[in-house]
């Protein structure tokens, strides 16, 4: 429970910000966008198998963008894909994030300079919170990604947007 | 039959159709063929009981540069348990050959492909469109002199 687990003791009552509560609903159920574009999404798929057990952060693939917080754009994003990933971006409510996992999507990867097809790094089409490096990243490092994706969920502020 | 066999049986009934002919044991035995009549030798070979080439392994595109493509076809015989492959040149200039879709249906793809990676017009071919690029995708890739594009619908694309 965090912050909340000292004060429910006698009064049934919390005391805390709006800032603060919202973020903590928002960071301990990011509900991820479930789907995968080369073999990152392999690895995405470990991560959420039950040895390494996403759902202990709180993190549910859905199948619909309108149901998802946070899209982990897991593999290689081709120039056909890169439109598609664009639309299925705006379709998703806000607050929304962008977790770009592995080279591919980071900056091309291994393609970077003779993969006429691919985008180098989805960040050319949509904002992206955290780069998980890696080829592909272990479920180890995707985890960790989503955790600093947190740190920054857990600093926002109603007053101003994050950075 | 081996590879010789099938070459002379290809050459008493097509002529000049068949270009030439190599087996030196080093390549695997080919037998190249007019782009123009690689139809009727294709249907020959799946028909005839001697040859029974009822089996398309495989078919792709080469650029063999300076103005040549060129297109191979592996074929396997699951009756006799042999195998062959025919080659075809083209021209950049004139880059059409006669389709095998109606011989082999799994041509269809593989024609499909080559056609949108090296431009290679096969004439007769059903439905001629790309099958991995996008449909306003410009150029065909696989081509040595091929360049990469600038942008692609505003999307920056070299690195």
């Amino acid at each position: 429970m965090g912050l909340l687990d000292q004060k429910f003791e006698n009064s049934n009552v919390i005391i805390t910000s709006m800032d603060n509560l919202l973020n903590w609903a928002r960071l301990s159920s990011l509900w991820g966008m479930q789907f995968g574009l080369a073999c990152c999404a392999i690895e995405m798929m470990a991560t959420g198998a039950s040895h390494y057990d996403f759902d202990r952060f709180g993190v549910f693939f859905r199948g619909t963008p309108r149901q998802s917080d946070v899209m982990i754009v897991a593999g290689t994003v081709t120039l056909k894909m890169a439109s598609r990933i664009k639309t299925l971006y705006d379709q998703m409510s806000e607050p929304r994030y962008v977790i770009s996992m592995g080279s591919c999507s980071n900056c091309g990867g291994p393609y970077w300079e003779h993969g006429y097809h691919v985008l180098k790094g989805v960040d050319r089409v949509i904002p992206v919170d955290v780069y998980v490096p890696g080829c592909p990243p272990r479920p180890e490092a995707l985890m960790e990604g989503l955790m600093k994706l947190q740190e920054k969920v857990r600093s926002e502020s109603l007053a101003k947007k994050s950075a | 039959m081996i590879a010789q066999e099938i070459s002379d049986s290809l050459k008493a009934q097509f002529g000049d159709a068949i270009v030439e002919t190599k087996f030196d044991g080093v390549l695997d035995p080919y037998i190249k063929v007019a782009p123009e009549k690689i139809k009727d030798v294709a249907l020959f070979l799946r028909d005839n009981v001697q040859t029974a080439f009822s089996y398309l392994m495989c078919l792709s595109g080469v650029d063999y540069q300076e103005g040549r493509l060129g297109v191979v076809y592996h074929l396997y015989s699951m009756k006799w348990n042999h195998k062959i492959t025919l080659k075809v040149d083209v021209t950049v200039e004139h880059p059409h050959c006669q389709s095998v879709e109606s011989v082999w249906k799994t041509a269809n793809w593989h024609e499909r492909e080559a056609y949108d990676l090296f431009g290679i017009i096969f004439d007769g071919h059903p439905d001629l469109r790309r099958i991995l690029l996008p449909d306003d995708w410009e150029g065909h890739p696989l081509r040595k002199d091929y360049q990469v594009q600038e942008y692609y619908n505003g999307m920056k694309v070299p690195y």
